[in-house]
């Protein structure tokens, strides 16, 4: 079909992408270097043997490259084709976790592997399935346009989201919200947008007004959109039904479904974190989940603090503009910030290089997402583009949540920084996220399905 | 497939660059416009660790140490690693059960967390820090810490010297911009106060870094910001510690002070106070337990006398009341007064201690003999001076030589609190009998004699005497003579206390003339029993009614005769007769400075009047009842504001003439307690009243353990 060789392949390929790709990933190992330095011992050694994560994550990323060539060494053909098979392979993982599972931090989302190394299926799901989301819109007979293939497509997504609550690794399900944008750019209705945009700000606000002011705050304002309809002489009955059910639905979101989301979906100390992050308090006594455990433990919930956040808040704030200079951070040295070389590993950074540091690796950042898109917008087959774009909001959702986590932004949830954060499952998923793109890419010339 | 929705992948481009200003708008926040996020990591991870340097040593004239450090040990334990250790042995040596360690290693951790070292026992003894130290391989976790206290090897000169105590609040506050911290220790009375600053010396700091758990790292940023421990200077005193130890022995069982000058210098040779105590008793671990007694002490231990004591200087004033008359050309030497017992030019007759005729016959007789009506008499003559036409304008200038002299002003000597005593402004007298017009120099005729308002320091007593022996000028009094590697600063300081201070210019002979007098004193006079072995001495005895009781007994003196080189003052409260206490302390006191050395007989003189209990009755009898009642609790108090409120209980002392008749009708039994607790003292006069002779043996050995 296409003239196929290796002149041409190399041609192809967007070396600007894979560039910015080794940067990331050197710039995440320096950042576990400093998180982990030590000027007792002698690093120079320690680099070598495989004690420390930097080290480790070294040897993670020399694989990852050795698998980057194997994915772009594969026909582009095999993504296509396997994309059902491996989104099955990728669910039966996940239930396979509630057999085999091994408990790290609390959650059992975890399958040992050969090597004393860790495999977590639920990083590995959202490639799965972004191939078969991919796989599916570019299905000629999917109409994109219809309600059916929305819901279609949205249950392909939210399947393997319940499995990682399910599995308590809610930082992961949220993750799958982010195939959003590759609807949305494939043609889901912008009303949806809109709505959970409103549903979202509606929930803030909650949290952050008072119930009976926010009621009063919407019913003033469907109060004003009634007077100005009457005003224009437009006297619709169905618009003026439609904003009277806005009203009402608003009004059950503030007084029902958002304390009903915290005290009955949530667990008390995710609950406690968003709160916390209002500057609230959360009673706990309220949550059925804590009762439940109180009850079976005996054990009154421990209300977490927001310690982490303030660490991670004062280690980037003291960097300054400048920040304290390389291996120099306070905060970073004495170890203040939990989880700094996985979740945290933003703050290290931020220490050591100031905003300068900070903006500059946000401007990297920004660079790739948009190179990304790029990349997206030039693909000739839409199984190829809605991939790209999965790869985009996975990696957005990624690095907009995990810094507003670090600076205060966003309650705390477990969710690496793309690349940079030290962990293998992370490093592996990301570079199988890239590269297959990258394969994508260079046979954009060839339409897929 | 056919391309669209196009302008969507422009739509997520904006949303991206929407959310990432976002982060970068709160990266400015926290990262360019808050400083408090430095602070707080600062605050984290940087430990400050203080070192103390050494405090400077005081010595005396003969470089003798009177104030030094010694190296005290403590216990230091970090709980952590405090495992497998032979706490039946540690037990042991400690003297404590094993339910106290228990208790202190949890009290540790409370205090200091489990990785840092905090005091298990302060202060170890010799003996017990010898068994520790052998023994230490067997208790892991135990180390011992040196830390260095004040350390007073001659036991004396206790409120000369002063102590160190740990800052509180109310320091801090005071002391803001000195930077003090919490924990710090500061000279809080006497020399260590006044000379803090250079006895401290200059702190160095050490910034360590430590991690979440409290450990330290190493040091923060290789040691650039730290800064070494400078050792604080030593300061050399006029002090000389064996006339010092004598006058603190001979004033023992007594109320009262004594106060040795160097009139060539201004140097203060001995300083005592009596009742005093064990300097020592206020460092190290019995600190907390003394100093509460001490405050709560009714003969007021801790009160510095010779400064802040305040006692009508009776007759010891009248050489001054003649010097001023001869000076103001209203007496000649020769002048006489023809005295027969008494005075009566003011109506109520004021008597005389001698009758027979000539006793007065002229100025220096006059002295030997310490004639009332003759100092009275001449008084008068100075404040009616015809010169100035008005009572007032010669009583403004009477107060005028008595300031000049010293008297009713602070000196200014090097230590902190002194008070300036009291000579009465013309204000006071028109406040007393109502105006101006209606006084006139009958109306405070015993002013003349040393009594009525005026009072003096025993500081201030023996400053006179070194202006007298000088014959027109005195130095400064002070203790420090120089001070270790003098800087600018410190010489500006001591600039004060090396100038020759010239009064008024009262013409030589008119000296000479009080000078023989005063040795008269000493020959056919009221002290004339008391000698000074191989030297000729000028003296003036005193015996002062005070509104307090029996009258106080009051010696000042210089010596040798020609060339003074020793200049005395001796209070002894409620004594009765100068000649018959104050005397025989002061004479042994000239004779020690001078000879280097007591002669046998003196030797014996002054053991038998060391061992003399002339304490009130009601002060004796607090100890004992203290002593039953347990009421001495230690508590701590603001040293600083103790002094003050002594301060105004002595102002309250000198109230109106008429106020202090009052209390004299009223506590007419009561003897010199302080005003703050009449109540008890009364109760207490009952009481020992029935059998003070049953008590009096057994008062004497508590207060011996006690002092």
């Amino acid at each position: 079909m296409v003239n196929y060789n290796n002149n041409n392949f190399s041609k192809r390929t967007d070396f600007a992408l894979i560039l910015l790709y080794v940067m990331m990933v050197a710039v995440g190992i320096l950042c576990i270097f400093m998180v982990e330095y030590n000027p007792n011992l002698n690093w120079s050694n320690s680099f070598l043997i495989a004690k420390t994560n930097y080290s480790k994550q070294i040897y993670f990323a020399i694989f990852c490259a050795f698998i980057a060539i194997f994915i772009l060494l594969i026909d582009s053909k095999v993504f296509t084709a396997l994309s059902n098979v491996l989104y099955i392979l990728g669910l039966l993982l996940m239930l396979a976790t509630f057999v085999l599972g091994k408990d790290i931090n609390g959650s059992k989302s975890w399958i040992p592997i050969a090597g004393g190394f860790n495999l977590q299926p639920a990083e590995l799901c959202k490639i799965f399935t972004a191939l078969i989301l991919a796989k599916f819109i570019s299905k000629p007979e999917t109409d994109f346009s219809k309600l059916k293939s929305h819901l279609i497509a949205g249950a392909m997504i939210t399947i393997p989201a319940i499995l990682s609550v399910m599995q308590h690794e809610l930082g992961l399900a949220l993750v799958y919200s982010a195939f959003i944008f590759a609807m949305y750019r494939e043609g889901l209705p912008t009303i949806i947008l809109v709505v959970l945009l409103s549903f979202a700000i509606l929930v803030i606000a909650t949290l952050v007004l008072d119930t009976a002011v926010l009621s009063i705050i919407i019913t003033v304002i469907a109060g004003l959109f009634i007077i100005n309809l009457i005003k224009k002489f437009k006297r619709n009955k169905n618009s003026i039904l439609v904003i009277i059910s806005i009203w009402a639905i608003c009004f059950g979101t503030i007084k029902y479904i958002v304390p009903y989301m915290f005290n009955n979906i949530f667990e008390c100390y995710q609950s406690t974190r968003i709160y916390s992050m209002m500057g609230k308090e959360y009673d706990c006594s309220q949550n059925v989940k804590s009762f439940n455990k109180t009850t079976i433990n005996k054990k009154a919930a421990r209300k977490p603090d927001d310690y982490n956040v303030k660490q991670s808040k004062i280690a980037i704030g003291s960097g300054g503009f400048w920040g304290r200079g390389f291996l120099k951070g306070t905060q970073t040295r004495g170890k203040y910030v939990p989880a700094q070389h996985t979740d945290f590993i933003f703050t290290s950074l931020g220490e050591a290089f100031g905003f300068v540091g900070t903006f500059t690796f946000l401007g990297l950042y920004l660079f790739f997402l948009f190179r990304l898109i790029r990349i997206a917008e030039r693909q000739r087959s839409t199984f190829s583009r809605v991939y790209a774009y999965s790869v985009v909001g996975i990696f957005f959702f990624h690095i907009a949540v995990n810094i507003s986590m670090c600076i205060g932004l966003f309650p705390v949830v477990g969710i690496p920084l793309p690349l940079i954060s030290y962990g293998g499952s992370s490093l592996l998923t990301f570079t199988v996220l890239v590269f297959i793109l990258l394969r994508l890419d260079a046979d954009r010339q060839m339409v897929l399905r | 497939m056919s391309v669209y929705n196009q302008n969507r992948g422009g739509i997520i481009q904006i949303i991206i660059g929407i959310i990432f200003t976002i982060l970068i708008v709160q990266l400015i926040s926290l990262q360019i416009f808050s400083s408090k996020y430095k602070l707080a990591a600062d605050n984290n991870a940087i430990y400050i660790k203080i070192i103390y340097p050494d405090r400077g040593i005081i010595y005396d004239r003969r470089k003798k140490t009177m104030l030094e450090n010694t190296i005290s040990y403590d216990l230091v334990v970090i709980p952590n690693e405090a495992k497998g250790v032979d706490t039946n042995m540690l037990c042991q040596i400690l003297k404590i059960d094993k339910a106290t360690y228990s208790k202190r290693i949890i009290e540790a951790i409370i205090k200091n967390t489990r990785v840092k070292a905090s005091a298990f026992e302060p202060f170890l003894s010799a003996e017990t820090y010898a068994q520790l130290n052998e023994n230490l391989y067997r208790f892991p976790g135990f180390t011992l810490s040196e830390r260095s206290i004040r350390s007073y090897p001659y036991n004396t000169a206790a409120h000369v010297l002063g102590y160190v105590a740990e800052v509180d609040v109310n320091f801090l506050q005071k002391h803001a911009a000195e930077g003090y911290e919490m924990g710090d220790y500061a000279g809080m009375t006497g020399l260590e106060r006044f000379y803090e600053p250079i006895l401290m010396g200059q702190r160095g700091v050490t910034r360590f870094l430590r991690d979440n758990k409290g450990k330290i790292q190493g040091a923060y940023e290789k040691g650039i910001y730290d800064t070494l421990a400078i050792a604080g200077r030593n300061i050399f005193t006029s002090m000389d510690v064996e006339v010092q130890q004598l006058a603190e022995k001979l004033l023992q069982h007594k109320i009262g002070s004594a106060v040795a000058i160097n009139p060539k210098t201004g140097g203060i040779i001995a300083m005592a106070s009596s009742p005093g105590y064990n300097p020592n008793l206020l460092t190290g671990n019995q600190r907390r337990k003394t100093i509460g007694r001490l405050l709560l002490d009714t003969a007021r231990a801790i009160y510095n006398r010779a400064i802040k004591g305040q006692y009508p200087p009776g007759s010891t004033f009248k050489p001054l009341g003649a010097l001023i008359a001869l000076d103001e050309g209203l007496i000649t030497p020769a002048y006489g007064y023809n005295c027969r017992g008494s005075y009566g030019a003011c109506g109520d007759p004021r008597k005389c201690e001698h009758h027979n005729p000539g006793h007065a016959a002229n100025l220096q007789l006059a002295l030997a003999y310490s004639c009332n009506s003759y100092f009275l008499q001449v008084f008068r003559m100075a404040i009616d001076n015809p010169k100035y036409h008005n009572p007032k304008k010669g009583y403004l200038k009477w107060k005028e030589y008595m300031n000049a002299f010293g008297f009713g002003k602070k000196l200014g000597v090097d230590l902190p609190s002194e008070n300036r005593a009291n000579i009465p402004d013309t204000a006071q007298y028109n406040r007393d009998f109502g105006g101006a017009k209606y006084w006139n120099s009958c109306y405070m005729l015993t002013l003349g004699i040393g009594q009525d308002r005026m009072t003096a320091t025993p500081l201030q007593l023996a400053n006179a005497m070194a202006y007298l022996a000088n014959s027109g000028f005195y130095y400064t009094p002070h203790f420090v003579d120089s001070i270790e590697n003098e800087n600018e600063e410190d010489k500006v300081m001591l600039e004060k206390y090396r100038t020759k201070i010239e009064v008024t210019k009262i013409a030589k002979q008119y000296f000479d003339v009080i000078k023989e007098g005063m040795h008269d004193v000493t020959v056919i006079g009221t002290g004339a029993f008391i000698k000074v072995p191989g030297h000729d001495f000028c003296a003036k005895t005193g015996t002062a009614q005070n509104p307090h009781g029996k009258n106080h007994s009051l010696f000042v003196c210089f010596a040798p005769k020609e060339n003074p080189t020793i200049a005395v003052a001796v209070v002894v409260e409620n004594a009765g007769y100068g000649s018959t206490w104050a005397g025989p302390i002061a004479g042994l006191m000239m004779e020690k400075y001078l000879n280097d050395t007591l002669t046998t007989e003196s030797k014996l003189k002054a053991e038998n009047l060391s061992n003399v209990d002339l304490m009130p009755a009601a002060i004796k009898s607090w100890y004992v009842r203290n002593n039953k009642t347990e009421m001495l609790t230690p508590i701590e108090y603001n040293n600083d504001e103790l002094a003050d409120v002594w301060d105004m209980e002595m102002l309250s002392e000198i109230s109106p003439a008429k106020a202090v008749m009052d209390t004299l009708k009223k506590i007419d039994t009561l003897p010199a307690t302080p005003p703050s607790e009449p109540l008890p003292t009364k109760k207490v006069n009952k009481e020992t009243a029935i059998d003070p002779l049953q008590k009096k043996k057994k008062v004497t050995a508590k207060k011996d353990g006690k002092l």
